[in-house]
């Protein structure tokens, strides 16, 4: 990495004041459920629309944080991240489709409405166990892990770094896109999963599961923020930030850079998993589109805007440019990809450190 | 009989049919201090590289105790007791001084260890003692990035001490240091001999000289000379070649 792209030291920056930011901000995100319940007349009422958003945003804030993680820390550029997501929220659409039982269109006891519809006798082998909760959750976690396990340790011990893992990345979410747009994969096609009807006994698409699902994903945030900030503030965030500043000089203090970087890349790949878990049931609908490759970059941008190695950068970012796409798709979406591009080219000519580098000017 | 801790026997490196090391012979023993000397190109920090496996030797014997180096990986050779510094010294810069010689100090070196690691007291006053003896105890907190070159060579001499290697690999410790600093390190790594074997590559031949220890001169990636320092200054070849230009 160039010496102009290197992030600060992690905690660097005007510590106190940050944290204090981020504790109002989630303060105030938690309000947004309760807020909803006000009377619409209310002047402090929120909608529904704002409060699935941003249940939505949340998930992709869990995504950023994992992202920075092994890109802020380790130096591990992942243009691949959408997929662990997307794996993930296949789990949990696997567990939603097996609820529906009979409730399909064709009225199949077991099999899901697409399954009929191609024809198949019973459920694939892969599809056993989804109907319990624990073991979908499970696998929203395993499946991205391993396939991070995987391709971790046959880039890692060869030593493939920065661009070249990036492009195996890339390639890799590629692949899994092209592969779930096959109707004979099991997984819905290219129509994917949706028409979800409940969770955990709880109707979808009510206030209740609404807020519900936003609660599970603000503690999800909170539990990976804490997960992330122990790891950043130990003895092992030091050695990932010596990793993606020196990789070399690291391994001739004794240190094993294959096995850490494997560490934080499964580790990340897992909570991005969670993230897409939650993710769906939220949005409704998971289809191959979602491993798409321009996911993982944006995502990528997210953190770059919100500024690297920082973790709260990373919820920064995630927030303020999905808040910006939001409006933007509204109001001119044809604009939208330009817009993004121009603002990574922007943040990396003149905010190197994102935007908390703004934050640490001022506290100066 | 003393033993031997190094041991390299006909070892080459080449490189796109250069040959940075040519059939070069080496061994040196437990506790000795050793000078290695010789023109630019050389093959002097090639040999370093070899020993702490960056390089692959082309073809012969490198040994570290009974332990065949020229299989194993940069890190299994740290851990079983080679510490490097290198010609440029290399740390990490975004890292505070304490930090780096932190991550440098002998303990457990997996994720998890990493994870758990709380700083000991003992740990601490470890690292509060090398800081002394390198002289950077006012810059503990300081990032490495804004040393100067001089207090960089300190730091990374300060790390190789908290790494406690059985064998010091030290390349150029003296460029960009005072006099009397120099004489520091010469006293430095004379103490640490003994204990420990060290390796010391140095053009500065007043430091050589300080360090009162033999000396090899290495030219065109071999041996051209073993001795005393008056020695191998009076040998024809290295004169020749090297000393007096
Ligand atoms: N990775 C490499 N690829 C190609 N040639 C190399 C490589 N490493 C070293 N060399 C060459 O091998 C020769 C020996 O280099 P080396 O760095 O070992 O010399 P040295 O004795 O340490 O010199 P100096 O006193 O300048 O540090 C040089 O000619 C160098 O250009
Ligand atoms: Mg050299």
């Amino acid at each position: 990495m160039s010496a102009s792209l290197a992030a600060p030291a992690p905690g660097g920056f005007g510590r106190m004041s940050l944290r204090l930011v981020l504790i109002g901000a989630l303060l105030l995100l938690a309000l947004l459920p309760v807020l909803n319940r006000l009377p619409a007349d209310s002047a402090l009422h929120v909608s529904d629309f704002i409060v699935s958003v941003s249940g939505k945003w949340i998930t992709y804030a869990i995504l950023a944080l994992a992202i920075d993680l092994a890109w802020g820390y380790a130096g591990i550029l992942s243009l691949g991240h959408g997929a662990f997501f997307a794996l993930g929220g296949y789990a949990i659409g696997m567990h939603l489709m097996r609820l529906i039982g009979p409730r399909g269109v064709y009225g199949h006891p077991t099999l899901p409405d697409f399954m009929v519809f191609l024809g198949y006798k019973e459920l694939p082998w892969y599809w056993s166990g989804f109907d319990h909760f624990p073991f979908a959750i499970l696998m929203a976690v395993a499946v991205p892990g391993l396939l991070a396990g995987i391709v971790g340790f046959l880039a890692f011990r060869s030593r493939i770094t920065g661009v070249y893992l990036s492009i195996i990345t890339q390639a890799l979410t590629y692949a899994l896109m092209l592969a779930f747009f096959r109707n004979d994969m099991g997984f819905g096609g290219n129509n994917g999963f949706t028409d979800f009807k409940e969770l955990l006994g709880m109707p979808l698409n009510t206030p209740s599961a609404r807020s519900t699902l936003f609660y599970a994903s603000l503690l999800l945030l909170l539990g990976a923020l804490w997960l992330c900030g122990w790891i950043a503030r130990s003895k092992l965030g030091r050695v990932l930030v010596a990793i993606r500043d020196a990789e070399s000089r690291v391994r001739f203090l004794g240190y094993d850079v294959t096995q850490h970087k494997l560490f934080v890349f499964v580790l990340s790949a897992m909570i991005a998993g969670l993230a897409g878990a939650l993710y769906v049931p939220q949005v409704g609908i998971i289809n191959p589109g979602e491993f798409s490759p321009g996911n993982s970059i944006e995502a990528v941008i997210w953190v770059a805007v919100g500024g690297r190695g920082t973790l709260v950068g990373a919820l920064l970012g995630a927030f303020s440019v999905n808040a910006l796409k939001t409006w933007l798709t509204t109001v001119a979406p044809d604009l939208w990809l330009f817009a993004l591009g121009g603002l990574f080219v922007a943040v990396t000519l003149f905010l190197p450190r994102g935007l908390i580098g703004l934050f640490s000017k001022a506290a100066k | 009989m003393s033993e031997a801790v190094l041991y390299l026997d006909g070892v080459s490196v080449v490189f796109d049919g250069f040959r940075a090391l040519n059939n070069l012979s080496l061994i040196v023993e437990a506790g000795e201090l050793r000078a290695i000397i010789g023109p630019n190109g050389a093959g002097k920090t090639t040999m370093m590289d070899v020993i702490t496996g960056k390089t692959r030797p082309t073809a012969g014997v490198v040994r570290f105790r009974e332990h065949d180096l020229t299989k194993m990986d940069e890190a299994t050779i740290a851990n079983l007791g080679i510490g490097r510094k290198f010609q440029k010294p290399t740390m990490f810069d975004a890292l505070t001084v304490f930090e780096n010689l932190e991550l440098a100090l002998k303990a457990p070196r997996g994720p998890m260890a990493c994870l758990r690691w709380t700083l000991s007291g003992e740990a601490r006053r470890r690292i509060e003692a090398v800081m002394e003896e390198v002289g950077l105890s006012a810059r503990a907190h300081d990032r490495a990035a804004i040393l100067s070159h001089g207090q960089r060579q300190w730091l990374e001499i300060g790390m190789l001490l908290m790494q406690d290697p059985e064998l010091l690999l030290v390349d150029e410790p003296v460029a960009g240091m005072t006099d009397q600093e120099t004489e520091h390190t010469a006293a430095l790594l004379v103490r640490i001999a003994g204990q420990r074997s060290v390796v010391v590559v140095e053009h500065d031949l007043e430091f050589v000289r300080a360090l009162g220890s033999k000396v090899t001169v290495l030219c065109e990636g071999t041996m051209l000379s073993e001795g005393s320092i008056d020695h191998v200054q009076n040998d024809p070849r290295v004169i020749e070649v090297y000393l007096g230009r």
